[in-house]
């Protein structure tokens, strides 16, 4: 079984289709791109699977939950969290805070524990603390850990957002463009990140990226978008040689990167 | 010998206390030693300013833990400090002991604040402001026309509070009421700050997106910001009322929200410490400004009360403004810089 089943999706704004019974299957263990032209619905995408959209019809399953009915503050929960094509971090809070609210749907002591913060809510702070500093480690923040996460520099805002997409503990993480905007040496780092993720925690990603170099080398299957369609899916070297994709992709900045 | 340059930690658990280090400590016990002994000196009129601002303190310490930490900007916040007021004169008047009355103020007003904090779900920032400015009209009109329960424009009266048969009537003693909870306000709101529910409100403040994504609940968040903060508000407006003995619905006007949001305005918004230094600030101003008509008063010769009256307005307007423009952060930013500055004394660059 998939560890996420996207099945006959559609999703439409006022009569616009963003999505069309899109279907593809994401197993688990592996990194899956979902790749397309600027506005093919890659965001929408992410947006139903997180629940931010609603899609009109069609499933989506975690493990073999229904995702769709489930609220989306309960969706953390159930192993899922996300970052976002455009930096939304808490932008008051410190780094350190913003990956201790990464894990808030961990954190289960009560109001008042936490008012009188004694026994429980101390002793959940200092365990969950400890495992936020090793995710701060791990992506090389440690210099920035109390510095207002709003004032940093726009690449390590987009590692920040992993950091807290990565304290929720997700058995699927949905990255949205986290190279867009960066230049090359931190793109890679980011690449280095999502291919430890993958590779050394066991997390299951899906990726929408621009980068087509990236795409290729680190992903196990490709997801082609256009239109708010799947064009094409399978592995990097048949969905490149795919003339389908190549003609949507004809004239667009991309197509150097699809062999062109 | 060596002596430790800087602050190291070797425990996540002392790096987020309060007060981390021991130099800190001893000037906060240092600090409290001098409230509890200072009243005791001074003539009972200054005494009774200390007992305001301990009652300014927590009204705006509520406040900014719903405005300046959750971001839900609210212009009735001193109508729920009313509702707690008008529960204490109704339940005291019935016989109910005051350390019921207290948390019984803190609930009705918690609950008060709730359902008027229903519409921030829908509703943010200007629009929010509006709604609020709706319920604090709304509560204004129960004060003066539920006559029977509120005594409309004819007031409550109340009798000291008493507790264990010790009685608290007069300026000292409640000074050290007041004080006492004005403590365990400061005390719990800053833990809650630091943890889980206090993250949730400025996450939901600074991004509800991703507030949502990493699990907050958007519609309880908000509720609870608001059953918080309006709990504090009704024990405040609980200690004002058993302190002034009679309350009248003018008391918890629009003034009084407004007061309220000039306090975490003037301290910094989302600092417990700038709450708390913009109510110390905002109670001394018009005592200050008093101060300073009689003396020119006494200059001039003459009969000037009505016009003082008039600048004392223009000044207050003046200050805010002031502060708006040259201290945006407020009075807590001011703090930290100074202290950073002495910490690096004389190297501060
Ligand atoms: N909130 C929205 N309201 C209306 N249209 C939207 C909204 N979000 C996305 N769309 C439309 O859906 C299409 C897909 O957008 P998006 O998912 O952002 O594309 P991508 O991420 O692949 O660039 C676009 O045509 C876009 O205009
Ligand atoms: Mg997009």
């Amino acid at each position: 079984m998939p560890l996420l089943d996207v099945s006959d999706v559609t999703l439409t704004f006022k009569g616009i289709a963003a999505l069309v019974s899109v279907c593809f299957q994401v197993e688990e263990g592996q990194i899956v791109s979902l790749i397309g032209p600027n506005g093919a619905g890659k965001t929408s995408m992410l947006n139903c699977i997180s629940g931010r959209y609603h899609p009109e019809a069609g499933s989506i399953t975690l493990g073999g939950s229904e995702l769709l009915t489930v609220p989306t503050h309960r969706r953390t929960s159930m192993g899922l969290s996300r970052t976002f094509q455009n930096i939304a971090l808490f932008r008051g809070l410190s780094v350190l805070d913003n990956l201790m609210v990464g894990r808030h749907a961990q954190l289960k002591y009560g109001l008042l524990s936490s008012i009188l913060y004694f026994g429980a809510a101390r002793r959940a702070e200092d365990a969950h603390r400890r495992r936020v500093e090793e995710i701060i480690d791990f992506l090389n923040l440690s210099p920035y850990r109390h510095q207002p996460a709003g004032l940093l520099p726009y690449g390590l805002q987009k590692r920040v957002e992993l950091g807290r997409a990565l304290a929720a503990e997700p058995r699927l993480l949905l990255l949205d463009e986290p190279m867009a905007g960066m230049n090359l040496e931190e793109t890679e780092d980011m690449a280095r990140f999502v291919l430890d993720i993958n590779e050394e925690w066991g997390l299951t990603v899906l990726l929408v990226e621009h980068d087509m170099g990236v795409v290729m080398n680190i992903s196990h299957q490709v997801v082609v978008l256009d239109f708010g369609q799947v064009l094409a899916q399978g592995a990097p070297e048949a969905v490149q040689a795919d003339p389908k994709v190549l003609a949507a992709y004809l004239g667009s900045e991309d197509a150097t990167f699809l062999g062109r | 010998m060596q002596d430790k340059c800087g602050l190291f930690f070797c425990s996540y658990r002392a790096e987020s206390a309060l007060f981390p280090s021991g130099f800190q400590r001893a000037c906060l016990a240092a600090f409290l030693l001098a409230l509890v002994i200072i009243p005791l000196g001074i003539n009972s009129y200054y005494v009774s300013i200390l007992c305001l601002m301990n009652i300014a303190v927590i009204g705006a310490v509520s406040l900014n833990l719903l405005t300046g930490l959750c971001g839900q900007i609210s212009l009735g916040h001193g109508a729920f400090f009313g509702v707690g007021a008008y529960t204490a004169g109704i339940l005291a008047a019935k016989g109910v002991p005051f350390l019921l009355v207290l948390p019984a103020s803190g609930a009705v007003a918690a609950m008060a604040g709730m359902a008027f904090g229903l519409p921030s779900l829908r509703l943010k920032g200007i629009y929010l402001a509006i709604a609020s400015l709706a319920a604090q009209l709304i509560l204004e009109y129960v004060f003066l026309h539920w006559e029977s329960m509120t005594g409309g424009s004819n007031g409550l009266m109340l009798m000291a509070p008493e507790i264990f048969g010790l009685k608290f009537d007069s300026d000292i003693k409640m000074f050290y009421l007041t004080l006492g909870v004005a403590a365990l306000t400061v005390l719990a709101v800053s833990n809650i700050t630091r943890t889980r529910p206090g993250r949730a409100f400025v996450a939901i403040r600074d991004h509800y997106l991703s507030a949502e994504i990493v699990g907050v609940n958007l519609f309880a968040g908000k509720l609870q910001a608001f059953g918080l903060s309006s709990f504090l508000a009704g024990v405040g407006g609980c200690l004002w009322a058993h302190y002034t003995n009679f309350i009248t619905p003018e008391q918890f006007n629009i003034g009084l929200s407004i007061n309220y949001l000039a306090m975490i305005i003037i301290g910094g918004l989302g600092s417990v410490l700038g709450a708390i230094f913009g109510a110390v600030f905002l109670t001394v101003l018009p005592e200050a400004l008093n101060a300073v008509a009689a003396l020119a008063g006494q200059m001039l010769g003459g009969d000037p009360t009505a016009s003082l009256a008039a600048l004392k307005g223009g000044v207050f307007g003046l200050v805010l403004t002031l502060f708006l423009i040259f201290e945006p952060d407020g009075l807590a930013q001011r703090w930290r810089m100074a202290k950073a500055y002495w910490k690096l004394y004389p190297f501060a660059h």
